[in-house]
């Protein structure tokens, strides 16, 4: 019963919702300000702005690693706070921007293991959601290598591995074609159009958000300024290098 | 830069599940937390003088390394920075300790250098039995035993991630020397006057990196309390029982009768 009106609830409601939501760390000046806005069930949504905007902040609010915001900032219906932190963490994952952060195990399999065996599954459904984990980046055959071996590219798949393995409903990269080699970067793009459910995309390699995404929100200095379209907003030379952007090389090319 | 690159690696071997797939696997973590914890109490309990003694408890080391194929010598090798400062333990004993105790052929053995054997002996057992447990079962094994014993989920945590952080440490270690050798070509090492800011830097870097660690190890469900199970599923009751109480049982044995003079002495009724 209880978990019937849950459902219809959630099913009118954005997965990922803010509301005046204003961030500062530890006391100091702003670095979010005032942000509100939705993402809903199956968006791809870009997350934009120069160094120091707070991209990564955004994300890490959002699934609970940093306390102590104002506003509201919800996932999946709940808010994010303490009493619900295990919950959320099963509903939206965070891709870290350095993949030697996210792996500290020393194979893949372990891993990406590691999430499903920290929430108590037995080794049959943990070794059924590796594998499905590792087949939808598409390193199966990487199951048993040694992490510290594996070059950048491999390394951010196992990555976004060990948080799909959760099945979470939103997944939230950070920046994840930083550092990558162009091939390994359209591998990823790939990737990431395939990837199932919600997802936020923070970079600012536009061309991989125009690749993957069909909404983008411009963030500046930890507001939002702008919430659109992917390709209205990345096509707007002016709004984008009053905040610190430059268009994308793709579209410089079509235009010339 | 490449030995860094092998600490990394072999710190990196040990934070895995249970590495054992044999009969091995059957033994529970605690078992062997146990056996190991005994056999570390066995052996330090050695008196200075009893190196015969002492030596008799690397039946265990040999059986273990066999048993499980853990490369004995290749771990030796591995481990050998870790028995440089062991070595220096027994210094004091070698200078003060002069009294002969017999002779070996016309080499006089001094109780000094009796005791400074036994003590290098205990140092270099304790080290190799910690490194076998830890292959044996896993840094996370480890941990899961810990708790079981009754070990506070959060002192287990920091043993965790102080592990954690010497993995990462020696990776920005890397990385930076890396970086500035490629700046400063011709150099060997680091320039004494940027030691500072590069130590500073190097806290700074790596302590970051170490709440990522920790933030990515909170945001996969890790609570740091819960005893979870890994491969301990696999584990067998009756075999653990068995080895534990057959390994303490041989510990006990070892250190109250003086197995090898036995064996000296009946080998020597023979010659
Ligand atoms: N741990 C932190 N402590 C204090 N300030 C931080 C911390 N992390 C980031 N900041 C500051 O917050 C702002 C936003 O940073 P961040 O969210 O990392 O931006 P982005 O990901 O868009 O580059 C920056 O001014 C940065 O200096
Ligand atoms: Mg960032």
């Amino acid at each position: 019963m209880e978990r019937e009106t849950e459902n219809n609830k959630m099913a009118g409601r954005p997965e990922i919702r803010t509301e005046h939501l204003t961030f500062s760390y530890d006391g100091g000046k702003e670095v979010l300000s005032d942000l509100s806005f939705s993402v809903f069930r199956g968006e791809c949504v870009g997350l934009i702005g120069e160094n120091g905007a707070g991209k990564s902040t955004l994300l890490k609010i959002l699934v609970g690693l940093l306390p102590g915001y104002q506003g509201r900032a919800e996932v999946g219906g709940l808010q994010v706070e303490k009493k619900y932190l295990r919950q959320i963490r099963t509903k939206a994952g965070y891709v870290f921007q350095d993949s030697e952060s996210q792996l500290f195990l020393s194979t893949v399999y372990e891993d990406v293991a590691f999430g499903p065996r920290n929430y108590g599954l037995d080794e049959k459904e943990v070794d059924r959601r590796v594998m499905e984990a590792l087949e939808q980046v598409h390193i199966e055959a990487l199951k048993d290598r040694q992490i510290y071996r594996m070059s950048g590219g491999q390394k951010k798949l196992a990555a976004i591995a060990t948080v799909l393995s959760m099945r979470p409903e939103a997944i939230l990269l950070d920046e994840p074609s930083g550092a990558l080699d162009p091939g390994n970067r359209r591998n990823l793009i790939r990737v990431i159009r395939e990837l199932p459910g919600t997802k936020i995309v923070a970079s600012h390699d536009l061309d991989l958000i125009l690749d993957t995404c069909e909404r983008t929100l411009l963030l500046g200095e930890g507001r939002l300024i702008k919430d659109g379209p992917t390709e209205e907003i990345l096509t707007d030379e002016k709004l984008l290098s009053a905040h610190g952007l430059e268009l994308p090389l793709s579209l410089i090319h079509r235009s010339r | 830069m490449d030995r860094l690159q092998t600490a990394i690696a072999a710190l990196h071997e040990v934070d895995r599940e249970s590495s054992t797939y044999g009969v091995g696997s059957r033994v529970h973590p605690l078992a062997r937390l146990i056996v190991c914890m005994g056999f570390l109490l066995t052996t330090v309990s050695f008196a200075p003088y009893d190196l015969a003694g002492l030596l008799s408890m690397s039946i265990y080391l040999f059986i273990t390394g066999i048993w499980e194929e853990i490369p004995i010598r290749k771990s030796l090798s591995g481990l050998r920075y870790l028995f440089v400062p062991v070595c220096f333990l027994g210094l004091a004993n070698l200078i003060y300790d002069k009294d002969v105790i017999y002779y070996l052929g016309s080499v006089p053995i001094t109780g000094g250098m009796l005791s400074a054997f036994t003590l290098f002996g205990k140092g270099v057992f304790s080290i190799m039995a910690a490194f076998f447990l830890l292959r044996l079962i896993g840094m996370q094994g480890l941990c899961r035993a810990l708790l079981r014993l009754g070990i506070p989920g959060g002192t287990v945590t920091v043993l965790l991630l102080t592990w954690r952080y010497l993995i990462v440490l020696l990776k920005e270690i890397r990385r930076m020397w890396q970086a500035y050798t490629l700046r400063a070509p011709g150099h060997r090492g680091i320039h004494t006057g940027a030691w500072g800011s590069f130590a500073g830097l190097l806290l700074l870097r790596s302590m970051d990196r170490a709440a990522d660690v920790y933030h990515s190890m909170l945001l996969r469900g890790y609570d740091g309390t819960s005893i979870r199970e890994g491969t301990e599923s696999r584990a067998g009751t009756g075999i653990s029982i068995l080895y534990t109480i057959i390994w303490l049982g041989v510990f006990l044995l070892l250190r109250s009768i003086p197995l090898f003079h036995l064996v000296g002495s009946w080998l020597g009724g023979f010659m």
